[in-house]
């Protein structure tokens, strides 16, 4: 597994705008990269994240191979209900990494 | 009066009649004249060391979203490393069965303010060793473990996160023993070198805050090392920036572990002594 940092704030006021920061570990090989005898490093990149929020998708993006590594994404949603905010990755190779966070809404 | 290159700078209690010698006038009465002559006409060239109030850390010159990745623990892709370097810290090692933990005990007060004191002299070896060779030492002598090479995921963690502990204390070396040491890495940074024939001074201290193509020169203080490098896109050493510059002066790169490099080290610290630790830092 990837170490990933997820910060969502632990409390909010209903109706208030959050920012969700998402950063993760992960080398991004674009698949141009070759090693001294030519040798291709083959493409192995996160390309698809989703945020969802008490299982609504409030957040998703495609990766390619020009985002470096260990990416970060920060992005805003509205704070409606207390529940989980549930961060999923997918890679390359088809494996995926979910990040749970908490929210308490006033 | 000094026939150093090394400016006006310098305040190391007797200094002074250390690495003299080999500037010694050489041959007859005309050369050294034609010598003194160079040496003055250098020294005059040559600005003086960065006053201590004029010292900046490379973080003043960063731009506002840089600053900001580097001051949110969750934005800062360096967390990564210090929370790899904190697993490892636990985990047991070598034929010795034991684990940083086992000796050391909590990292959050064992190792507060140790980054902010290295490279420090190592009395067994004779000689100064940095954060990353003093690991390296402990691992092979009291874990009994092969070392972690140079530039490795695990050496950058431990080291990041032995570092991290110092986080906001000034640097403050003791040079008592290593005087010879520091004088060796000043006149490394004062010499000019490769292809182009720079000398990291000419940068670092006569030409910081200008534009090198399109990137700010820093003062070159390593306040921050290992730190995370946007160019890189991962964590790397002080040795792998020093091997970069070196690169870019069309220079020999000092070997991982050199003595020259070490010594360079231990003099840019001493140089930024005073500033505070801002590991895992983040640079362009």
């Amino acid at each position: 597994m990837a170490r990933a940092l997820v910060n969502v704030p632990a409390k909010a006021k209903r109706g208030a705008v959050i920012e969700i920061k998402a950063l993760i570990s992960h080398p991004m090989e674009t698949g141009y990269r070759h090693d001294e005898s030519g040798h291709v490093y083959p493409r192995d990149i996160i390309n698809r994240f989703v945020c969802t929020y008490n299982g609504v998708v409030v957040f998703q993006a495609d990766l390619f191979p020009a985002v470096a590594a260990n990416p970060f994404l920060s992005f805003f949603t509205v704070a409606t209900e207390s529940g989980v905010l549930a961060l999923s990755w997918t890679g390359d190779d088809g494996r995926t990494q979910v990040e749970t966070a908490n929210i308490t809404v006033e | 009066m000094s026939f150093d290159r090394g400016g006006t700078g310098r305040i190391i209690p007797g200094a002074g009649k250390l690495l003299r010698a080999h500037h010694g006038i050489r041959g007859g009465a005309v050369a050294a004249v034609l010598w003194l002559a160079a040496a003055l006409a250098a020294a005059a060239a040559m600005a003086a060391e960065i006053a201590p109030g004029e010292r900046r850390s490379g973080y003043e010159l960063l731009s506002r979203e840089t600053k900001a990745m580097q001051d949110d623990d969750t934005a800062n892709p360096g967390t990564l490393w210090v929370l790899d370097g904190e697993a490892l810290w636990g985990q047991k090692a070598g034929s010795a069965e034991r684990s940083c933990a086992d000796c050391h005990g909590d990292a959050t007060t064992s190792m507060k303010g140790v980054a902010a004191r290295y490279p420090a002299f190592d009395a067994a070896r004779r000689r100064p060793v940095d954060l990353e060779q003093r690991i390296n030492v402990c691992r092979t002598e009291r874990q009994k473990a092969p070392p972690l090479a140079p530039e490795s995921k695990e050496l950058l963690a431990l080291t990041a996160y032995v570092a991290r502990q110092s986080r906001g204390m000034p640097i403050s070396i003791a040079i008592d023993r290593m005087v010879e040491f520091v004088e060796a890495g000043r006149s490394l940074f004062h010499r000019r070198q490769g292809q182009l024939n720079l000398s990291c001074s000419q940068c670092h201290d006569d030409n910081w805050g200008k534009l090198l193509a399109g990137s700010v020169v820093p003062q070159g203080h390593p306040t921050g090392y290992p730190l995370y490098r946007l160019e890189w896109q991962t964590l790397g050493s002080l040795q792998r920036r020093l091997r970069n510059c070196m690169i870019g002066m069309r220079a020999e790169p000092y070997e991982y572990g050199a003595p020259e490099n070490v010594a360079l080290e231990l003099y840019m610290m001493w140089r930024a002594r005073g500033l505070a630790v801002e590991t895992p830092a983040v640079r362009p």
